[in-house]
């Protein structure tokens, strides 16, 4: 068995992220650590560091899937891990990314009023205004409850596929894995290889 | 080499998915990342346990005869 690393417990900054949004949707903010430092490692150096070994989902799904036992480690299926899969999912994430954006920009300019829910799978509104009590601008909040969403939704999906396939296979098809990993391949020029 | 294990991992670098699983479970310290873009196995290291091909969470990883 090999020993523990220090990142192997970053798992925990899940669970706080995810809980402090219970007590003030603002905290989702924090979130954008998670979208910067794996751009800042792939477009910086040119490494899949973050997902390598700092990257909290990572090491929660692993904790819970591989340590903890719960993952029933079977392959995961052919398709989710096909390229059309992968870049459709990524370009599915980015289009509803977009579409959160938007949003904000309409409360922004006042065109549309703040909603107080978390909506999971881009189409379930759950209400959540017992973690907002006001106070911030309104564009502001409804960020954070638009991040927070897909911050959620995401991780219900990781903890799905980890249950019914291999521990970290939220990694397969991870929009941000994907993009950094095409990032990584451009940088290093990678032709396509055949394979051997 | 005179001590090399019969087997040895193979990565379909296609399909891998860079995401460092099998780096981290690996005993013997034989893979490592290339560039963000595949894993790619030290064959000279690697003693063919097949740790990595079990965590691998796209199973893009055999455990091989070596040739």
């Amino acid at each position: 068995m090999k020993k523990s690393h220090w990142y192997n417990y970053l798992w925990i900054w899940s669970v706080v992220y995810f809980a402090m949004g219970f007590f003030h949707i603002l905290f989702a903010w924090l979130g954008l650590i998670s979208f910067f430092l794996p751009l800042i490692f792939a477009v910086g150096v040119g490494s899949k560091g973050f997902c390598n070994r700092y990257c909290d989902r990572g090491q929660l799904l692993r904790a819970l899937g591989g340590q903890k036992g719960f993952s029933r480690r079977k392959d995961v299926p052919d398709w989710m891990k096909s390229k059309a899969f992968r870049y459709g999912f990524l370009a599915f994430f980015m289009a509803m990314f977009a579409n959160m954006l938007c949003m904000t920009y309409q409360v922004y300019t006042g065109a549309a009023e703040l909603r107080e829910t978390v909506t999971l799978f881009w189409s379930i509104p759950v209400p959540w205004s017992f973690a907002y009590a006001g106070g911030a601008e309104p564009w502001a909040a409804q960020f954070a409850f638009g991040f927070y969403s897909m911050m959620l939704t995401s991780a219900i999906l990781g903890i799905l596929t980890m249950l019914a396939y291999k521990p970290r296979s939220w990694c397969v098809y991870c929009p941000m894995g994907t993009m950094t990993q095409m990032i990584c391949r451009m940088k290093a020029g990678a032709k396509k290889e055949s394979n051997p | 080499m005179a001590n090399q294990s019969k087997r040895h991992a193979v990565v379909d670098t296609m399909l891998c998915v860079a995401c460092g699983a099998c780096m981290e479970v690996c005993p013997r310290g034989a893979i490592t990342v290339w560039k963000g873009s595949y894993s790619v196995v030290d064959d000279a290291l690697c003693i063919g346990c097949g740790l990595c091909a079990k965590e691998c969470p796209a199973s893009v990883i055999r455990v091989e005869d070596r040739p």
